[in-house]
């Protein structure tokens, strides 16, 4: 019999993300590899109840280099994102802006490692160069839907700085400050898992305590992680901001200095492809670089985007279950309660590090990426979706359990919903294709590799095809919100939940 | 003072005014009447684009700045008289020159007691009364007005209107209040419709006729 009844846009498209995802599944290689892996599991949660600070001076110094580079890197970011968002009118500055965001921090590190070593420089730029591009977008969208009313007013003839200075900054101030201490959270973060690639930061300390099995010390190094993260806003306060910056480069200084030879040898001689050195034929370059294609970007791309698309629905579905958690209309504050500490959990531990957790107790496979994605992207929409949905007046005989959740709740959030899971898409794709370096086929994989055999030509194109990857799933997203009309209105944009929300 | 010949306006891609030819000598005083929507906020801003210099101006929905006190918003219309180092070091420790002038306008205005409190924190007609000592604050040859009185109470506004053209030797309002008007201008300019329908000198009115407009 024919329906009448005609779905809606978004019920289509999600089941068109839904099957894309059950056909990914097939080209996923998903297993537990390791013998015991509950076994590894509950050890590691033993370590929990014994957490082990013996070795304090340690694990407090890399607290200090953790917190001193992501400082240093989100403070260097937005003054130069300020800036950069004053001419963000430029087609160019929009373009390069783009693809600077589109490589994550731990491609940058890996790049700078190369030309700087063990320099300070290396952490600063990693964080601050990407943060910079990504403070330029979202100053500019603020200083763009930021009421001009203001301006009409004065005199044509006052100095631009002074009129920015009297008419603009005063009422986006609070607006520039909600953005930029998120980020110094999401750079903290940020700063935690450079330590995996070399750096002096909570991430050296936790993988090397992993690797000996001390779980103990890998809990303690966790729980003051949480600790520092959610009493951010009581030691983050202007007034102690300049002492922090003044403070932090001294913190992170070494003994390293910059070799000249190395950055101009890197700039003329490693990332100049291998053929052009070389002065091959044309068939010959052709040989090496279809060789680079097929046998290493191809499936690469392809493990990142079966990845990627795995991942966004498993997000998508542990949101729908996280968010009743921490809503009034579910649960009394007690359950609420615990459905917070649940969620501030899962979305303050990068998800670089669950996954790392995981793979070390499940063994090599896609899995544990795709567990980590999604506990991550779900707690953090959850939570989104969760405070939005307070927003919602019931009517008193509205329905209970099943039928609220059903009929009063889910129709009235699934378009902030998809807004929220689409905006995070793309951060989902940087993530996933840097969860290689971890050892999963994404493209962080072969790039990693190329790094190792010290091929930085290879290295450079595979991150420009990540890069250019990250740049079309951004597009794809806009395109599909704009389709589905998925817009979040300004005051929203502005408020910390749609920082959060875009990274 | 002000020359318009045959000219059109658009307001958000509308047509919205046609065919305008207005002449203004120096020291008139002029209000334009008309029912919302037939012109007069266009027209006014028309005005102002053709003639930004030396001309000060207080819009519609105020442009003030809600996180900035009274003070700075008042100090804001002498912006461009002033090197930008002042008006930075002014931002953060306002020099007391200024406060003193800033001071003696609000008191005309009745606003002198909400001398450093934040503009968002004010009532409306309060918000109103600042965007106008600003403009009085600027000075210059034109003041430019659209419904600057709409928020405060009758005897108010007598206060503001009187202060204002004190201020400026040539004047353009535009007010709802025909009463206002014909008191307090000496010609009147009626719109309708994007087209205007009457330009005569105030003391050759009634209320009657401008009863018609509406």
């Amino acid at each position: 019999m024919d329906s009448v009844y005609k779905h809606s846009r978004a019920w289509k498209v999600s089941w068109l993300f839904v099957l894309l995802a059950g056909f990914s599944l097939f080209f996923s290689d998903i297993e537990i590899i390791s013998l015991e892996p509950w076994q590894e599991l509950k050890r590691l949660f033993l370590g929990l109840l014994t957490p082990d600070w013996s070795n304090f001076s340690e694990i407090i110094q890399a607290f200090l280099q953790t917190l001193a580079f992501a400082i240093l890197g989100v403070a260097g970011g937005s003054a130069v994102g300020f800036l950069l968002a004053q001419i963000f009118h430029w087609r160019w500055i929009q373009i390069s802006c783009a693809f600077i965001r589109a490589i994550h921090e731990l491609f940058w590190a890996l790049i700078f490692l190369q030309i700087f070593g063990l320099h300070p420089l290396t952490g600063l730029l990693a964080i601050g160069l990407p943060y910079a591009a990504t403070f330029a977008k979202v100053y500019a969208e603020i200083l763009e839907e930021g009421d001009k009313s203001a301006l009409q007013a004065i005199s044509r003839n006052a100095s631009t700085i002074s009129t920015f200075f009297y008419a603009r900054l005063p009422d986006l101030w609070e607006h520039f400050k909600t953005y930029t201490s998120y980020r110094l959270e999401c750079g903290l973060r940020s700063s935690a898992i450079l330590g995996f690639v070399g750096l002096p930061t909570l991430g050296y300390t936790l993988s090397s305590a992993f690797m000996e099995g001390h779980y103990s010390v890998v809990w303690a190094l966790l729980l003051l992680f949480y600790l520092l993260i959610a009493t951010i806003r009581y030691w983050v306060r202007p007034a102690l901001l300049p002492v922090y910056i003044i403070a932090a480069p001294f913190i992170v200084a070494n003994d390293s200095t910059i070799s000249f030879d190395n950055v101009q040898r890197f700039f003329t001689e490693d990332i100049i492809p291998a053929p052009i050195m070389r002065g091959d034929s044309l068939s010959e370059s052709w040989h090496w670089l279809s060789d680079l294609l097929v046998n290493q970007a191809l499936p690469g791309i392809a493990n990142t985007v079966v990845l990627t698309q795995i991942a966004l629905v498993a997000s998508g579905i542990l949101t729908l279950l996280f968010f009743p958690l921490i809503s009034s209309h579910f649960f009394k504050p007690v359950g609420r309660t615990l459905g917070h500490v649940l969620l501030v959990i899962l979305r303050t531990t990068p998800e670089y590090i669950l996954a790392y957790i995981l793979l070390q107790l499940w063994g090599p496979s896609m899995l544990p990426a795709i567990v980590a994605l999604a506990l991550h992207n779900g707690a953090i929409i959850g939570h989104l979706i969760g405070r939005y949905s307070l927003e919602i007046q019931l009517r008193a005989d509205a329905g209970r359990g099943l039928n609220r959740y059903f009929y009063e709740l889910l129709p009235r959030l699934y378009g902030q919903f998809l807004a929220f899971l689409f905006y995070r898409w793309e951060i989902i794709m940087r993530e996933s294709a840097i969860l290689g370096i971890l050892g999963i086929a994404t493209l962080g994989f072969y790039i990693d590799s190329s790094i190792q055999e010290l091929h930085f030509d290879k290295a450079m194109i595979l991150i420009f095809i990540t890069a250019l990857l990250n740049v079309l799933v951004d597009a794809l997203s806009r395109y599909l919100r704009a389709k589905l009309r998925l817009t979040t209105n300004v005051d929203c944009r502005a408020s910390n939940d749609y920082c959060t929300a875009r990274e | 003072m002000i020359q318009l010949q045959s000219e059109n306006a658009s307001y958000q891609g509308v047509k919205t005014l046609h065919d305008i030819d207005l002449k203004v000598s120096e020291g008139e005083k002029l209000a334009l009447v008309g029912q919302s929507g037939s012109g007069k906020s266009t027209l006014i801003k028309l005005i102002y684009e053709r003639y930004p210099v030396n001309t000060a101006l207080v819009p519609q929905d105020y442009g003030l700045v809600n996180h900035l006190s009274v003070f700075h918003n008042v100090y804001m219309g002498c912006l461009d008289q002033h090197s930008t180092f002042y008006n930075l070091v002014n931002l953060i420790r306002p020099k007391a020159d200024q406060v003193e002038m800033v001071r003696a306008i609000l008191s005309g205005l009745q606003l002198e007691d909400y001398l450093f409190r934040p503009v968002g924190r004010l009532s409306g007609g309060q918000k109103q009364r600042v965007a106008v000592a600003r403009s009085l604050f600027q000075k210059g040859h034109l003041l430019l007005a659209d419904e600057p009185v709409s928020s405060v109470d009758e005897q108010q506004s007598r206060v503001v209107l009187k202060q204002m053209l004190n201020g400026f030797s040539t004047v353009v309002l535009a007010l709802h209040d025909i009463q206002l008007a014909l008191a307090f201008c000496d010609r009147i300019i009626g719109l309708e419709k994007g087209r205007i329908v009457l330009d005569s000198p105030a003391k050759r009115l009634t209320e009657q006729d401008l009863l018609s407009l509406y």
